[in-house]
C-alpha cells in the first residue's frame, strides 16, 4: 500500500551512510588501543615468568624480577583504601539520605567533581605541601596513600551515591513507619541493599590508584629500594613509578624488561575492571525490584 | 499559639534513648565526610598557594652587572668593588642583609654612602608576571639568572592538549552517536564495556606506549629524526581522552527522553534524522560538557605528557617539534629541586596555575549541565 517514495529512499541511504561512519569511528577509536594492548601483550608475557614476579630487580635494575614494586603498590593501594573508603561511603550517604537539594549541596557537588578534575599533578603538589612537609610525614607510604586517596575519593563517592539511590525509597519509607531512625534505617535496610553496588565502586577505585604514578612521585615511591616497607613511615617502590623509572631513567635496560612491568601493570587494572563490570551486570540480573 | 499538652504515653515514646543519640552522633559524622571534598579542594589551594604564593611577591636584593657598574660611575674606589665581587650573584632577603655583607666587605661607612644605590638598584624580582605569560625562556637552574617564562610550557600544553581535541572530539562524540543511538542489544553492551576498559588503562602505561611503539613509528612513517613530538603526545592524549568522552557524551544522549524520540520517528523520520534534528539539539549542553571535561583532562594529562613530548623546551612550529608540558615540567623538576629554593617555589606557582585553569574548566562544565537540568 505505501511505496517508498524517493525521498524516502534517499533518506534510507543517508541513514545507512552514517550508521557505517559512525560504526568506523567507533571501531578506529577501540582498534588501535587494542592492536597496542596486543603488542603489549605478545612482548610483555615473554618476560613474565615466577621468578619475575617473585624477585628484586638486580644489577642496577637491568636485570631480575619486580617483588618490590608489585608489593609496595599493594601497601600503598591498602592503606589509600582504609583511608578513602569510610569517608567517601559516609560523604555518600551523607549526600544521598540526609542532604538536601541546596546551594550547600551543589557547592559540595561541585567540590567532588574539581576533586576529580584537579591534574594528578597538582595533587602531589598537594602532597608534599601538606603531608610531607606541613604535617612532618616525610616521603613514606602514608604521605602517598593519603594523596591518592584523596585523589580518587570521588570514584568512592559516585559510585556509592549511585548504589544507595538504587535502593527504592518506599523500602526507607517501610523501615521508618516502623519507628526506626534514620541511622537504623541507613544500617539495616539502605547499605545492606546497596552493598554490591559499593563494592563495585571500590574496586574501580582500586584499579585506579594502582595506575597512578604522578602523585606518588614526590611524596613516598622511591626509585630503587634493596628491601620491604615494614610500616606506613618507611618509603617503597612501586609498579606504576617502576614503569616511567625503567623506560626512561635507567640506561642498558633490555628491550623487554619495561613491556614486562607495563603487561602486569595492565593485567592488574583490567582484572580488576572486569571484576567490576561483572559483578554489576551480575547484580542487575539479580536485582530484585 | 496555644500549646497542647503531649499525652504521657506519647511522652514515653519520644524519649531521648541511646538510639536517638547514635542517630543525632551518625547524622554529624556523615555531614564532616559530607563536606570533606569541600575541605580538600579548599585544603589543596591552601598548601599549593602556600608553597608557591611567596614566590610572586618575592623579592631578593642581590649585586649584579648594573649595580657595579652604577657603584663604579659613582666614584667607588677600585679596591673596594674588587671586594664586593665576591658577593656578586649572592641573594639577601632583606635590605638590611645586602647592606650588612656589604659593610662586613667594604666598612659601615662605604656602604652608608652608596646605601641608596645599594638599595635600590640591588633589588631584584626573581618572579615577574609579565616574563611568565609572555616570556619562552623557562631557565629556573640558569648560573647566569635563572628565568621563568612559562609561555613556551602553555603552548607546549596547548599544542598537545588542541591536536589530542582535534582527535578526540569527532570521535568519541561518533562513537558515542554509534553506541548510544545505534547499537543494539549486546553489541551496545560490548561496546560500553570496552571503551570502559579502554578508558582504565594508566597513563604511565600510555605514556610508555608513546615511548616504545609511537616513536619508531612515527620515524618509520614521516620520516622524521624524532618521533617524541606534538604529533606522538596528541595521537596517544587523544585515544587516552576518548573513551572517557564517549561515556559522558553516551550518557548526555541517554539523557535525552525517548519521547522526543518516538514523536519524531512517528513522523516519519529516519534514525538519522531523529539523530541530527531532535537528539543532538537536546542533548547540546551535555556534550558540551563532555567535551570540556576530555579537555580539562588532556590540560591536566601529566605521565603520558612527560614521556612522549620529547620534553624540550620549544615553541613548536610544526607537529614534529618536540615540546613541553606545563604538568611534566613540574614531574620532572620539582625532585631536584631544594625545598624552599626559587625554582621549588616557581613549580608550586606553576601548579597554582594549572589548579585554576582547570578549576575553571569543570566549574564551566558543571554550569553548562546544570543549565540542562533546569530545562
Amino acid at each position: 500500500m505505501f511505496e517508498a517514495s524517493e525521498l524516502n529512499i534517499r533518506n534510507r541511504k543517508v541513514q545507512r551512510l552514517f550508521r557505517i561512519l559512525f560504526l568506523l569511528m567507533t571501531l578506529l577509536l577501540i582498534l588501535p588501543v587494542a592492536i597496542i594492548l596486543a603488542i603489549l601483550t605478545w612482548k610483555g608475557s615473554s618476560v613474565i615468568n615466577l621468578s619475575f614476579l617473585f624477585t628484586s630487580p638486580t644489577e642496577g635494575m637491568t636485570a631480575g624480577g619486580i617483588f618490590p614494586a608489585l608489593i609496595g603498590t599493594i601497601w600503598l593501594v591498602s592503606v589509600a583504601l582504609l583511608f578513602s573508603v569510610p569517608l567517601g561511603v559516609a560523604a555518600a550517604v551523607y549526600l544521598s539520605e540526609y542532604a538536601r537539594d541546596n546551594w550547600f549541596t551543589r557547592t559540595i557537588n561541585l567540590a567532588i567533581i574539581n576533586l576529580a578534575g584537579v591534574p594528578s599533578i597538582v595533587h602531589a603538589l598537594f602532597g608534599v605541601g601538606a603531608f610531607v612537609l606541613f604535617f612532618k610525614f616525610g616521603t613514606c607510604i602514608l604521605a602517598a596513600s593519603l594523596t591518592l586517596g584523596i585523589m580518587t575519593l570521588p570514584v568512592v563517592i559516585v559510585s556509592t551515591w549511585n548504589a544507595l539511590q538504587a535502593v527504592p525509597m518506599a523500602f526507607r519509607e517501610a523501615c521508618w513507619n516502623m519507628g526506626a531512625t534514620k541511622w537504623q534505617t541507613i544500617r539495616r535496610i539502605v547499605l545492606p541493599n546497596s552493598i554490591s553496588g559499593i563494592l563495585t565502586g571500590i574496586i574501580l577505585m582500586v584499579s585506579q590508584t594502582a595506575g597512578e604514578t604522578a602523585p606518588i612521585m614526590f611524596t613516598g615511591a622511591a626509585f630503587f629500594l634493596p628491601h620491604l616497607p615494614h610500616s606506613v613511615f618507611d618509603q617503597t617502590m612501586a609498579l606504576s613509578l617502576h614503569l616511567f623509572v625503567l623506560a626512561t631513567q635507567v640506561p642498558g635496560v633490555p628491550e623487554d624488561l619495561p613491556y614486562g612491568v607495563a603487561f602486569v601493570l595492565i593485567a592488574l587494572v583490567m582484572v580488576m575492571n572486569s571484576l567490576s563490570i561483572a559483578f554489576r551486570v551480575y547484580l542487575r540480573g539479580k536485582k530484585k525490584w | 499559639m496555644g500549646q497542647v499538652d503531649t499525652p504521657p504515653s506519647a511522652r514515653k515514646a519520644d524519649r531521648r534513648n541511646l538510639d536517638w543519640f547514635i542517630d543525632k552522633a551518625v547524622q554529624v559524622l556523615v555531614f564532616i565526610a559530607g563536606i570533606s571534598a569541600i575541605i580538600f579542594i579548599i585544603g589543596i589551594f591552601v598548601f599549593i598557594t602556600k608553597e608557591g604564593v611567596g614566590f610572586i611577591f618575592k623579592s631578593n636584593y642581590a649585586l649584579s652587572e648594573p649595580v657595579f657598574g652604577l657603584l663604579e660611575k659613582q666614584k667607588m674606589p677600585e679596591d673596594q668593588l674588587d671586594a664586593l665581587t665576591d658577593l656578586a650573584g649572592k641573594k639577601f632577603a632583606t635590605a638590611e642583609d645586602l647592606l650588612k655583607a656589604v659593610e662586613g666587605v667594604i666598612g659601615v661607612e662605604g656602604a652608608a654612602k652608596y646605601k641608596d644605590i645599594l638599595i635600590t638598584k640591588s633589588l631584584d624580582q626573581p618572579f615577574n608576571l609579565k616574563t611568565f605569560f609572555t616570556s619562552p625562556k623557562w631557565a629556573p637552574t640558569s648560573e647566569v639568572k635563572p628565568t621563568y617564562g612559562a609561555l613556551a610550557l602553555m603552548v607546549g600544553t596547548a599544542s598537545v592538549t588542541g591536536l589530542a581535541m582535534l582527535i578526540a572530539i569527532p570521535f568519541s562524540l561518533g562513537a558515542a552517536i554509534y553506541i548510544g543511538e545505534f547499537a543494539t542489544g549486546r553489541t551496545r553492551e560490548f561496546l560500553k564495556i570496552l571503551v570502559e576498559l579502554l578508558a582504565a588503562i594508566p597513563s604511565v602505561v600510555w605514556g610508555f606506549i608513546g615511548l616504545s611503539i609511537m616513536n619508531p613509528l612515527i620515524i618509520k612513517l614521516f620520516n622524521v629524526p624524532i618521533g617524541l613530538n606534538v604529533l606522538n603526545a596528541g595521537v596517544i592524549l587523544g585515544l587516552m581522552a576518548a573513551p572517557i568522552m564517549t561515556t559522558i557524551a553516551e550518557d548526555a544522549l541517554k539523557a535525552v527522553p525517548d519521547r522526543y524520540r518516538e514523536a519524531a520517528e512517528a513522523m516519519g523520520a529516519t534514525r538519522w534524522q531523529v539523530i541530527l534534528k531532535v537528539v543532538l539539539p537536546a542533548a547540546k549542553s551535555g556534550l558540551v560538557a563532555a567535551i570540556l571535561l576530555g579537555v580539562g583532562r588532556g590540560f591536566g594529562e601529566t605521565m603520558a605528557v612527560l614521556m612522549a613530548t620529547g620534553h624540550s623546551i620549544n615553541l613548536p612550529t610544526s607537529i614534529f617539534d618536540s615540546v613541553r608540558a606545563m604538568t611534566a615540567t613540574i614531574a620532572a623538576e620539582l625532585g631536584e629541586a631544594a625545598v624552599g629554593s626559587d625554582h621549588y617555589q616557581a613549580l608550586f606557582t606553576l601548579g597554582i596555575f594549572l589548579f585554576l585553569v582547570t578549576f575553571l574548566i569543570n566549574l564551566t562544565a558543571d554550569l553548562v549541565l546544570r543549565g540542562i537540568r533546569k530545562e
